[in-house]
Protein backbone atom coordinates (compact mmCIF):
# COMPACT_ATOMS: atom_id res chain seq x y z
CA UNK A 1 0.00 0.00 0.00
CA UNK A 2 1.24 3.43 -0.94
CA UNK A 3 0.35 6.95 0.10
CA UNK A 4 1.47 9.52 -2.42
CA UNK A 5 1.55 13.30 -1.91
CA UNK A 6 -1.52 13.33 0.32
CA UNK A 7 -2.75 16.81 1.22
CA UNK A 8 -5.64 17.63 3.50
CA UNK A 9 -6.81 20.87 5.03
CA UNK A 10 -9.24 20.78 7.87
CA UNK A 11 -10.86 23.89 9.35
CA UNK A 12 -8.23 26.08 7.74
CA UNK A 13 -5.39 24.00 9.17
CA UNK A 14 -3.10 21.88 7.00
CA UNK A 15 -3.10 18.41 8.56
CA UNK A 16 -1.40 16.62 5.70
CA UNK A 17 0.93 18.38 3.30
CA UNK A 18 2.23 16.33 0.39
CA UNK A 19 2.62 13.36 2.71
CA UNK A 20 4.00 10.15 1.22
CA UNK A 21 4.61 6.76 2.78
CA UNK A 22 4.95 3.24 1.44
CA UNK A 23 3.76 0.29 3.52
CA UNK A 24 4.79 -3.37 3.28
CA UNK A 25 2.03 -5.86 2.42
CA UNK A 26 2.24 -7.62 5.78
CA UNK A 27 3.66 -6.94 9.20
CA UNK A 28 3.11 -4.25 11.76
CA UNK A 29 3.81 -0.61 11.13
CA UNK A 30 3.59 1.76 14.07
CA UNK A 31 2.94 5.42 13.65
CA UNK A 32 4.34 7.02 16.77
CA UNK A 33 3.89 10.66 17.56
CA UNK A 34 2.32 13.21 19.88
CA UNK A 35 -1.47 13.58 20.12
CA UNK A 36 -2.90 16.01 17.62
CA UNK A 37 -0.14 15.57 15.04
CA UNK A 38 -2.61 14.22 12.51
CA UNK A 39 -2.20 10.46 12.91
CA UNK A 40 -5.94 9.79 13.27
CA UNK A 41 -6.72 11.90 10.22
CA UNK A 42 -4.20 9.85 8.28
CA UNK A 43 -5.92 6.61 9.37
CA UNK A 44 -9.35 8.00 8.44
CA UNK A 45 -8.05 8.91 4.99
CA UNK A 46 -6.64 5.43 4.51
CA UNK A 47 -9.97 3.94 5.65
CA UNK A 48 -11.80 6.09 3.13
CA UNK A 49 -13.83 7.77 5.86
CA UNK A 50 -12.47 11.25 5.31
CA UNK A 51 -11.93 12.96 1.97
CA UNK A 52 -8.60 14.58 1.17
CA UNK A 53 -7.77 17.51 -1.06
CA UNK A 54 -5.15 15.97 -3.29
CA UNK A 55 -2.80 13.02 -3.60
CA UNK A 56 -3.40 9.31 -3.87
CA UNK A 57 -3.77 6.26 -1.71
CA UNK A 58 -3.04 3.10 -3.64
CA UNK A 59 -3.89 -0.41 -2.59
CA UNK A 60 -6.03 0.30 0.50
CA UNK A 61 -9.39 0.17 -1.21
CA UNK A 62 -8.92 -3.27 -2.74
CA UNK A 63 -9.16 -5.36 0.38
CA UNK A 64 -11.21 -5.52 3.51
CA UNK A 65 -10.26 -2.96 6.14
CA UNK A 66 -10.87 -3.48 9.83
CA UNK A 67 -10.72 -0.30 11.85
CA UNK A 68 -10.35 -0.10 15.62
CA UNK A 69 -11.26 3.50 16.40
CA UNK A 70 -9.65 5.57 19.10
CA UNK A 71 -13.01 5.84 20.83
CA UNK A 72 -14.59 2.40 21.00
CA UNK A 73 -17.69 3.37 19.03
CA UNK A 74 -19.69 0.45 20.37
CA UNK A 75 -23.45 0.58 19.85
CA UNK A 76 -24.80 1.51 23.31
CA UNK A 77 -28.22 -0.14 22.81
CA UNK A 78 -27.04 -3.69 22.17
CA UNK A 79 -25.01 -6.21 24.15
CA UNK A 80 -21.27 -6.76 23.80
CA UNK A 81 -22.00 -10.00 21.95
CA UNK A 82 -24.40 -8.31 19.52
CA UNK A 83 -21.88 -5.55 18.92
CA UNK A 84 -19.50 -8.16 17.58
CA UNK A 85 -22.13 -10.29 15.84
CA UNK A 86 -23.53 -7.30 13.99
CA UNK A 87 -20.33 -6.76 11.95
CA UNK A 88 -20.28 -10.39 10.81
CA UNK A 89 -21.77 -11.63 7.57
CA UNK A 90 -22.86 -15.19 8.37
CA UNK A 91 -26.22 -16.57 9.49
CA UNK A 92 -27.46 -15.10 12.81
CA UNK A 93 -26.71 -18.28 14.76
CA UNK A 94 -23.19 -18.54 13.38
CA UNK A 95 -22.52 -14.86 14.05
CA UNK A 96 -23.55 -15.25 17.67
CA UNK A 97 -21.29 -18.27 18.02
CA UNK A 98 -18.38 -16.40 16.46
CA UNK A 99 -19.02 -13.39 18.68
CA UNK A 100 -18.89 -15.62 21.74
CA UNK A 101 -15.64 -17.16 20.58
CA UNK A 102 -14.01 -13.74 20.17
CA UNK A 103 -15.31 -12.54 23.52
CA UNK A 104 -13.69 -15.61 25.05
CA UNK A 105 -10.39 -14.81 23.33
CA UNK A 106 -10.29 -11.31 24.81
CA UNK A 107 -11.20 -12.68 28.24
CA UNK A 108 -14.81 -11.49 28.32
CA UNK A 109 -16.71 -14.76 27.99
CA UNK A 110 -18.92 -13.80 30.95
CA UNK A 111 -19.72 -10.29 29.75
CA UNK A 112 -21.42 -11.12 26.45
CA UNK A 113 -24.91 -10.11 27.48
CA UNK A 114 -23.91 -6.82 29.06
CA UNK A 115 -24.32 -3.55 27.27
CA UNK A 116 -21.29 -1.24 26.84
CA UNK A 117 -22.44 1.08 29.65
CA UNK A 118 -22.33 -1.85 32.07
CA UNK A 119 -18.67 -2.60 31.27
CA UNK A 120 -15.51 -0.90 32.50
CA UNK A 121 -13.40 1.20 30.13
CA UNK A 122 -10.85 -1.58 29.69
CA UNK A 123 -13.58 -4.15 29.01
CA UNK A 124 -15.16 -1.90 26.37
CA UNK A 125 -11.77 -1.54 24.73
CA UNK A 126 -11.45 -5.31 24.54
CA UNK A 127 -14.95 -5.65 23.04
CA UNK A 128 -13.99 -3.12 20.37
CA UNK A 129 -10.75 -5.03 19.75
CA UNK A 130 -12.68 -8.31 19.53
CA UNK A 131 -15.05 -6.71 17.02
CA UNK A 132 -12.16 -5.52 14.84
CA UNK A 133 -10.49 -8.95 14.97
CA UNK A 134 -13.76 -10.80 14.31
CA UNK A 135 -14.44 -8.64 11.28
CA UNK A 136 -11.00 -9.49 9.92
CA UNK A 137 -9.35 -8.14 6.81
CA UNK A 138 -6.20 -7.59 4.85
CA UNK A 139 -5.57 -4.29 6.53
CA UNK A 140 -6.03 -3.42 10.20
CA UNK A 141 -6.09 0.21 11.21
CA UNK A 142 -5.74 0.52 14.95
CA UNK A 143 -5.84 3.80 16.80
CA UNK A 144 -4.33 3.46 20.28
CA UNK A 145 -5.51 -0.17 20.40
CA UNK A 146 -4.56 -0.93 23.99
CA UNK A 147 -5.39 2.31 25.77
CA UNK A 148 -6.94 1.81 29.17
CA UNK A 149 -5.59 -1.73 29.58
CA UNK A 150 -3.14 -2.64 32.33
CA UNK A 151 0.29 -3.94 31.30
CA UNK A 152 -0.61 -7.59 31.77
CA UNK A 153 -3.81 -7.37 29.72
CA UNK A 154 -2.04 -5.33 27.10
CA UNK A 155 0.61 -8.00 26.62
CA UNK A 156 -2.09 -10.67 26.29
CA UNK A 157 -3.93 -8.59 23.70
CA UNK A 158 -0.73 -7.91 21.75
CA UNK A 159 -0.05 -11.66 21.62
CA UNK A 160 -3.64 -12.31 20.47
CA UNK A 161 -3.43 -9.61 17.82
CA UNK A 162 -0.15 -10.91 16.41
CA UNK A 163 -1.50 -14.46 16.34
CA UNK A 164 -4.87 -13.69 14.74
CA UNK A 165 -3.69 -11.20 12.15
CA UNK A 166 -0.56 -12.89 10.83
CA UNK A 167 -0.37 -12.29 7.10
CA UNK A 168 -2.25 -9.00 7.21
CA UNK A 169 -0.89 -5.48 7.36
CA UNK A 170 -1.43 -3.65 10.62
CA UNK A 171 -1.05 0.08 10.88
CA UNK A 172 -1.04 1.00 14.53
CA UNK A 173 -1.19 4.51 15.84
CA UNK A 174 0.23 5.02 19.31
CA UNK A 175 1.85 7.61 21.49
CA UNK A 176 3.34 4.98 23.79
CA UNK A 177 6.86 4.18 22.62
CA UNK A 178 7.16 1.02 24.71
CA UNK A 179 4.05 -0.30 22.97
CA UNK A 180 5.42 0.66 19.56
CA UNK A 181 8.63 -1.18 20.32
CA UNK A 182 6.80 -4.32 21.41
CA UNK A 183 4.58 -4.43 18.35
CA UNK A 184 6.27 -3.00 15.35
CA UNK A 185 8.38 -4.23 12.51
CA UNK A 186 8.83 -0.61 11.50
CA UNK A 187 8.22 2.50 13.59
CA UNK A 188 7.63 5.82 11.92
CA UNK A 189 8.17 8.68 14.30
CA UNK A 190 5.88 11.46 13.23
CA UNK A 191 5.69 15.16 13.99
CA UNK A 192 3.17 17.74 13.07
CA UNK A 193 0.75 19.00 12.04
CA UNK A 194 1.19 18.88 9.16
CA UNK A 195 2.34 15.31 9.55
CA UNK A 196 5.93 14.59 8.57
CA UNK A 197 8.25 11.70 9.24
CA UNK A 198 10.90 12.67 11.75
CA UNK A 199 12.60 9.28 12.02
CA UNK A 200 12.26 5.66 10.96
CA UNK A 201 13.20 2.74 13.15
CA UNK A 202 13.34 -0.61 11.36
CA UNK A 203 13.16 -3.52 13.78
CA UNK A 204 12.38 -6.46 11.52
CA UNK A 205 12.98 -5.80 7.85
CA UNK A 206 9.96 -7.13 5.93
CA UNK B 1 -42.87 9.56 68.26
CA UNK B 2 -44.08 6.37 66.68
CA UNK B 3 -46.66 8.17 64.60
CA UNK B 4 -44.05 10.58 63.15
CA UNK B 5 -41.96 7.64 61.99
CA UNK B 6 -45.00 6.04 60.41
CA UNK B 7 -45.89 9.28 58.60
CA UNK B 8 -42.39 9.55 57.24
CA UNK B 9 -42.67 6.03 55.86
CA UNK B 10 -46.02 6.74 54.22
CA UNK B 11 -44.58 9.74 52.35
CA UNK B 12 -42.00 7.50 50.76
CA UNK B 13 -44.69 5.79 48.70
CA UNK B 14 -45.33 7.46 45.36
CA UNK B 15 -48.93 6.20 45.37
CA UNK B 16 -49.58 7.89 48.69
CA UNK B 17 -48.11 11.18 47.49
CA UNK B 18 -50.19 11.02 44.32
CA UNK B 19 -53.28 10.31 46.41
CA UNK B 20 -52.54 13.30 48.65
CA UNK B 21 -52.03 15.54 45.60
CA UNK B 22 -55.39 14.41 44.19
CA UNK B 23 -57.12 15.00 47.54
CA UNK B 24 -55.56 18.47 47.71
CA UNK B 25 -56.75 19.57 44.27
CA UNK B 26 -60.19 18.02 44.51
CA UNK B 27 -60.51 19.65 47.94
CA UNK B 28 -59.59 23.01 46.44
CA UNK B 29 -62.15 22.43 43.69
CA UNK B 30 -64.82 21.65 46.29
CA UNK B 31 -63.80 24.75 48.25
CA UNK B 32 -64.13 26.88 45.11
CA UNK B 33 -67.59 25.44 44.60
CA UNK B 34 -68.61 26.30 48.19
CA UNK B 35 -67.29 29.84 47.73
CA UNK B 36 -68.97 30.53 44.39
CA UNK B 37 -72.15 28.53 45.11
CA UNK B 38 -73.42 28.80 41.54
CA UNK B 39 -73.78 25.55 39.59
CA UNK B 40 -73.58 27.47 36.30
CA UNK B 41 -70.08 28.74 37.03
CA UNK B 42 -68.57 25.78 38.78
CA UNK B 43 -69.87 22.29 39.45
CA UNK B 44 -68.94 20.30 42.53
CA UNK B 45 -66.78 17.21 42.12
CA UNK B 46 -69.58 15.13 43.60
CA UNK B 47 -72.04 16.40 40.99
CA UNK B 48 -69.57 15.61 38.19
CA UNK B 49 -69.22 12.05 39.48
CA UNK B 50 -72.98 11.74 39.73
CA UNK B 51 -73.41 13.05 36.17
CA UNK B 52 -70.72 10.67 34.92
CA UNK B 53 -72.49 7.69 36.45
CA UNK B 54 -75.81 8.82 34.92
CA UNK B 55 -74.23 9.25 31.51
CA UNK B 56 -72.37 5.97 31.64
CA UNK B 57 -75.63 4.08 31.97
CA UNK B 58 -76.66 5.01 28.43
CA UNK B 59 -75.46 3.21 25.32
CA UNK B 60 -75.06 6.53 23.54
CA UNK B 61 -72.42 7.65 26.02
CA UNK B 62 -70.12 4.74 25.27
CA UNK B 63 -70.69 5.03 21.53
CA UNK B 64 -69.98 8.77 21.62
CA UNK B 65 -66.77 8.34 23.61
CA UNK B 66 -65.65 5.44 21.42
CA UNK B 67 -66.30 7.25 18.14
CA UNK B 68 -64.50 10.39 19.32
CA UNK B 69 -61.54 8.28 20.35
CA UNK B 70 -61.57 6.53 16.98
CA UNK B 71 -61.51 9.84 15.08
CA UNK B 72 -58.68 11.21 17.17
CA UNK B 73 -56.61 8.03 17.04
CA UNK B 74 -57.12 7.90 13.28
CA UNK B 75 -55.82 11.45 12.89
CA UNK B 76 -52.98 10.78 15.30
CA UNK B 77 -51.82 7.62 13.50
CA UNK B 78 -52.02 9.30 10.10
CA UNK B 79 -50.01 12.21 11.48
CA UNK B 80 -47.38 9.85 12.91
CA UNK B 81 -47.08 7.96 9.62
CA UNK B 82 -47.03 11.05 7.42
CA UNK B 83 -44.70 12.98 9.75
CA UNK B 84 -42.25 10.06 9.87
CA UNK B 85 -42.14 9.58 6.10
CA UNK B 86 -41.71 13.31 5.63
CA UNK B 87 -38.91 13.40 8.21
CA UNK B 88 -36.99 10.69 6.37
CA UNK B 89 -37.50 12.38 3.00
CA UNK B 90 -36.46 15.82 4.21
CA UNK B 91 -33.43 14.37 6.00
CA UNK B 92 -32.27 12.56 2.88
CA UNK B 93 -32.74 15.46 0.49
CA UNK B 94 -31.90 19.10 1.16
CA UNK B 95 -34.27 20.08 -1.66
CA UNK B 96 -37.19 18.24 -0.03
CA UNK B 97 -36.37 19.97 3.23
CA UNK B 98 -36.47 23.38 1.58
CA UNK B 99 -39.78 22.50 -0.07
CA UNK B 100 -41.54 21.24 3.04
CA UNK B 101 -40.01 23.45 5.74
CA UNK B 102 -42.16 26.54 4.99
CA UNK B 103 -45.35 24.47 4.73
CA UNK B 104 -44.74 22.81 8.09
CA UNK B 105 -43.86 26.15 9.69
CA UNK B 106 -47.11 27.64 8.40
CA UNK B 107 -49.13 24.68 9.69
CA UNK B 108 -47.43 25.03 13.08
CA UNK B 109 -48.24 28.73 13.36
CA UNK B 110 -51.81 28.68 12.00
CA UNK B 111 -54.56 28.78 14.65
CA UNK B 112 -56.37 25.47 14.99
CA UNK B 113 -59.70 27.24 14.59
CA UNK B 114 -58.71 28.55 11.13
CA UNK B 115 -57.92 25.03 10.00
CA UNK B 116 -61.14 23.65 11.38
CA UNK B 117 -63.27 26.26 9.61
CA UNK B 118 -61.30 25.78 6.37
CA UNK B 119 -61.58 22.02 6.63
CA UNK B 120 -65.33 22.34 7.10
CA UNK B 121 -65.44 24.06 3.73
CA UNK B 122 -63.16 21.53 2.04
CA UNK B 123 -64.17 18.12 3.36
CA UNK B 124 -67.25 16.36 4.81
CA UNK B 125 -67.74 17.50 8.41
CA UNK B 126 -67.42 13.96 9.82
CA UNK B 127 -63.80 13.86 8.69
CA UNK B 128 -62.87 17.25 10.06
CA UNK B 129 -61.87 16.08 13.58
CA UNK B 130 -59.41 13.43 12.38
CA UNK B 131 -58.08 15.77 9.72
CA UNK B 132 -57.47 18.45 12.35
CA UNK B 133 -55.69 15.99 14.67
CA UNK B 134 -53.61 14.82 11.72
CA UNK B 135 -52.56 18.39 10.93
CA UNK B 136 -51.53 19.05 14.53
CA UNK B 137 -49.57 15.82 14.94
CA UNK B 138 -47.64 15.85 11.64
CA UNK B 139 -45.36 18.87 12.36
CA UNK B 140 -44.52 17.64 15.86
CA UNK B 141 -43.48 14.19 14.63
CA UNK B 142 -41.64 15.71 11.69
CA UNK B 143 -39.68 18.28 13.69
CA UNK B 144 -38.63 15.83 16.41
CA UNK B 145 -37.63 13.08 14.02
CA UNK B 146 -35.63 15.43 11.80
CA UNK B 147 -33.86 16.61 14.93
CA UNK B 148 -33.23 13.01 16.06
CA UNK B 149 -31.86 12.00 12.67
CA UNK B 150 -29.63 15.07 12.62
CA UNK B 151 -28.30 14.33 16.12
CA UNK B 152 -27.39 10.73 15.32
CA UNK B 153 -23.82 10.14 16.48
CA UNK B 154 -21.49 10.79 13.53
CA UNK B 155 -18.86 8.52 15.06
CA UNK B 156 -21.28 5.58 15.06
CA UNK B 157 -22.27 6.33 11.47
CA UNK B 158 -18.60 6.35 10.51
CA UNK B 159 -18.16 3.06 12.34
CA UNK B 160 -21.14 1.60 10.46
CA UNK B 161 -19.67 2.79 7.16
CA UNK B 162 -16.26 1.38 7.98
CA UNK B 163 -17.68 -2.04 8.90
CA UNK B 164 -19.84 -1.92 5.75
CA UNK B 165 -23.21 -2.17 7.50
CA UNK B 166 -25.15 -1.21 4.38
CA UNK B 167 -28.35 0.83 4.45
CA UNK B 168 -30.71 -1.61 6.19
CA UNK B 169 -28.37 -2.44 9.04
CA UNK B 170 -27.31 1.20 9.49
CA UNK B 171 -30.95 2.23 9.81
CA UNK B 172 -31.81 -0.63 12.16
CA UNK B 173 -28.71 -0.48 14.35
CA UNK B 174 -27.79 3.21 14.34
CA UNK B 175 -30.55 5.54 13.13
CA UNK B 176 -33.62 3.86 14.66
CA UNK B 177 -32.26 3.59 18.20
CA UNK B 178 -30.97 7.17 18.02
CA UNK B 179 -34.28 8.57 16.83
CA UNK B 180 -36.43 6.48 19.18
CA UNK B 181 -36.30 8.84 22.22
CA UNK B 182 -37.23 11.81 20.01
CA UNK B 183 -40.02 9.80 18.39
CA UNK B 184 -41.45 8.69 21.74
CA UNK B 185 -41.40 12.25 23.09
CA UNK B 186 -43.10 13.51 19.92
CA UNK B 187 -45.80 10.83 20.14
CA UNK B 188 -46.55 11.76 23.77
CA UNK B 189 -46.87 15.46 22.95
CA UNK B 190 -48.72 14.63 19.74
CA UNK B 191 -51.29 12.46 21.51
CA UNK B 192 -52.25 15.31 23.86
CA UNK B 193 -52.49 17.75 20.96
CA UNK B 194 -54.53 15.32 18.87
CA UNK B 195 -57.16 15.20 21.63
CA UNK B 196 -57.28 18.97 22.11
CA UNK B 197 -57.48 19.74 18.41
CA UNK B 198 -59.83 16.83 17.61
CA UNK B 199 -62.35 17.76 20.29
CA UNK B 200 -62.20 21.43 19.24
CA UNK B 201 -62.95 20.34 15.69
CA UNK B 202 -65.90 18.27 16.91
CA UNK B 203 -67.25 21.30 18.76
CA UNK B 204 -66.95 23.58 15.75
CA UNK B 205 -68.25 21.07 13.24
CA UNK B 206 -70.93 19.73 15.62
CA UNK B 207 -70.04 16.18 14.58
CA UNK B 208 -72.89 13.73 15.28
CA UNK B 209 -72.15 11.23 18.08
CA UNK B 210 -69.10 13.07 19.34
CA UNK B 211 -67.82 14.38 22.66
CA UNK B 212 -67.36 17.76 20.97
CA UNK B 213 -71.06 17.90 20.12
CA UNK B 214 -71.95 17.08 23.73
CA UNK B 215 -69.66 19.91 24.88
CA UNK B 216 -71.30 22.20 22.32
CA UNK B 217 -74.76 21.24 23.61
CA UNK B 218 -73.70 21.89 27.19
CA UNK B 219 -72.82 25.42 26.11
CA UNK B 220 -76.15 25.94 24.30
CA UNK B 221 -78.22 24.64 27.22
CA UNK B 222 -75.84 26.01 29.87
CA UNK B 223 -75.34 22.54 31.39
CA UNK B 224 -72.07 23.12 33.16
CA UNK B 225 -72.20 19.70 34.83
CA UNK B 226 -72.22 18.05 31.38
CA UNK B 227 -69.30 20.19 30.26
CA UNK B 228 -67.31 19.13 33.31
CA UNK B 229 -68.28 15.47 32.95
CA UNK B 230 -67.31 15.25 29.26
CA UNK B 231 -64.08 17.11 29.91
CA UNK B 232 -63.20 14.54 32.57
CA UNK B 233 -63.88 11.81 30.01
CA UNK B 234 -61.52 13.43 27.51
CA UNK B 235 -58.76 13.76 30.11
CA UNK B 236 -59.15 10.16 31.29
CA UNK B 237 -59.16 8.73 27.75
CA UNK B 238 -56.18 10.86 26.72
CA UNK B 239 -54.16 9.74 29.73
CA UNK B 240 -55.06 6.06 29.26
CA UNK B 241 -54.22 6.13 25.55
CA UNK B 242 -50.91 7.86 26.20
CA UNK B 243 -50.03 5.31 28.86
CA UNK B 244 -50.89 2.40 26.58
CA UNK B 245 -48.93 3.93 23.74
CA UNK B 246 -45.78 4.49 25.81
CA UNK B 247 -45.96 0.93 27.15
CA UNK B 248 -46.43 -0.47 23.65
CA UNK B 249 -43.50 1.50 22.26
CA UNK B 250 -41.27 0.41 25.13
CA UNK B 251 -42.19 -3.24 24.50
CA UNK B 252 -41.54 -3.00 20.77
CA UNK B 253 -38.33 -1.06 21.42
CA UNK B 254 -37.05 -3.71 23.78
CA UNK B 255 -37.95 -6.50 21.40
CA UNK B 256 -35.98 -4.94 18.57
CA UNK B 257 -33.16 -3.62 20.76
CA UNK B 258 -33.75 0.00 19.93
CA UNK B 259 -34.02 1.39 23.44
CA UNK B 260 -31.05 2.17 25.58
Amino acid sequence: MKIHNLTKNYNGKTVLDQFSLQFPSTGTVCLFGPSGCGKTTLLNCIAGLEPFDSGEIEGAGNGKISYLFQENRLLPWISAKDNIATVLRGKPGQNAEQAEKWLGLVGLAEAGNKRPAELSGGMRRRVALARALAYGGDLYLMDEPFQGLDAERRDEMIALLQKETAGALKIIVTHDFEEAEMLADVIYILEGPPVRIADIIVKNPV
Amino acid sequence: MTSTTQNKNLFQYKGFRTFLAAVFWIGLWQLAYFTVKQEILIVSPVRVLQRLSELSQTKEFWLTAFLSMLRIVEGFLLGVAFGSVLAVLTSVSRMMYDIFYPVISIIKATPVASFIILALVWIPSTHVPSFTSFLMVTPIIWANMVNGIKKTDKNLLQMAASYRFGLVKTVKRVYLPSVMPYFTAACTTGMGLAWKAGISAEVLSVTPLSIGRQIYNSKIYIETDDLFAWTVIVIVMSVILEWLMVRFMKKVGQKYNVVQ
